[in-house]
């Protein structure tokens, strides 16, 4: 449906742009518990280096990162795993959500909570890449059934 | 009718304008909801958050904590619904079969 | 009243913006100029909330050692920060479901003008 696009200037500043725009967006994740960012942002720059690159160098070139038909399931993954992070902590005892009941023994409930806001960032920046995406190959038919 | 409209728009702008004269104005730090206790009595949020976000969880940054821990429930309820925006659009724009 | 403008004039520019966005919302004919009114309108809300966060010689919501937590007035308050950021995000999602909407009428009825549209309803009926 959309072809690939002739300009070779385009294609190769997609090309270049967007693993450093990826790059840019781990960091802006990891570095969420030290600095400014998170899940939100980090997502938000994932989704952007792929969008960059389904605009750059075309929608069936770019499927080889993110494909378009598992970016529904990965978006109810990452709402999984939040919700997962919060059940483990019902299981052992606590509340919904309350990470210093997770299951590891060695460490205090602090440091567990550290460790609890990571899982749930993770959670976060997978639904919020994934579903950036999914809605940009809706809205532009890309991955509809016999349209690749 | 245009014009009634127009006017319509230009007495809310004007009520915003001057309702929103009873709020501090920018930068005050004598806010209510800057001070440490609320005009009744009770702590304030804002610097609950500010002072034990540190000792609670060993992170710096107090956005995230705030964001993945004390109110860690609201934020689940934004990821549904970022889910349920996606399972939308899925819905009404994937290809019907003839 | 330099006062007055100097304490007010970034919640007057944002009453102007929500105004801007309502008058798109309520006269324009198109669907696409309505959700870019929309738009404006959340952007007026988000950001009137983060100019409530702001504290006047006060530094970003991120543990600095060398500033005590005694005094919370040094740091901005970071819950308006928080909740804002989430409002962003779905922000974007809802600006995606009623761009998906405006879509799939154009799909059906091969025109986005609101008169337009009503005319052709009025037909099929």
């Amino acid at each position: 449906m959309i072809s690939q696009t002739q300009s070779p200037i385009i294609e190769i500043a997609a090309r270049g742009l967007a693993p450093v725009i990826q790059l840019l967006g781990i960091y802006v994740f990891f570095h969420g518990h030290y600095g400014p960012g998170g899940g939100f942002q980090g997502g938000v720059l994932l989704a952007a280096g792929v969008l960059l690159l389904r605009l750059g160098i075309g929608a069936s070139h770019s499927q080889a990162q993110v494909t378009s038909k598992s970016t529904v399931a990965l978006c109810a993954l990452g709402a999984f795993i939040f919700a997962g992070t919060g059940l483990v902590a019902i299981l052992w005892g606590g509340d919904f959500m309350d990470y210093a009941y997770l299951p590891v023994q060695w460490l205090e409930a602090a440091d567990l909570r550290y460790y609890g806001i990571l899982f749930v960032e993770i959670g976060i920046t997978i639904a919020v890449m994934t579903g950036l995406i999914a809605i940009y190959d809706d809205l532009l038919g890309i991955g509809n059934a016999g349209n690749n | 009718m245009k014009l009634l409209q127009f006017l319509l728009l230009a007495t809310l702008g004007s009520i915003l304008c001057y309702t929103v004269l009873d709020m501090p104005p920018r930068g005050e730090i004598d806010a209510p909801a800057s001070r440490m206790e609320s005009p009744v009595g009770t702590p304030v949020a804002g610097a609950y958050y500010i002072q034990h976000a540190y000792e609670d969880t060993h992170t710096p940054n107090m956005v995230a904590v705030v964001l993945a821990d004390y109110r860690s429930v609201d934020t689940f309820g934004e990821v549904v619904v970022v889910f349920a925006g996606v399972m939308t659009c899925f819905f009404v724009l994937r290809r019907r079969r003839p | 009243m330099l006062e007055i403008i100097e304490g007010y004039y970034a919640y007057f520019f944002l009453m102007l913006l929500f105004v801007i966005g309502l008058y798109a919302m309520m006269m324009k004919r198109n669907l696409m100029k309505k959700i870019m009114g929309m738009s404006m309108i959340q952007s007026a809300a988000i950001l009137f909330w983060i100019l409530s966060a702001f504290k006047e010689g006060a530094t970003v919501p991120i543990l600095d050692r060398a500033i005590s937590l005694d005094n919370p007035d040094l740091y901005l308050n970071p819950l308006p920060h928080t909740l804002m950021l989430t409002a962003i995000v779905v922000a974007v999602v809802t600006l995606g479901v009623s761009i998906a909407l405006a879509v799939a009428i154009y799909q059906n009825y091969n025109t986005l003008d609101e008169r337009e549209l009503l005319a052709r309803m009025e037909e099929e009926k």
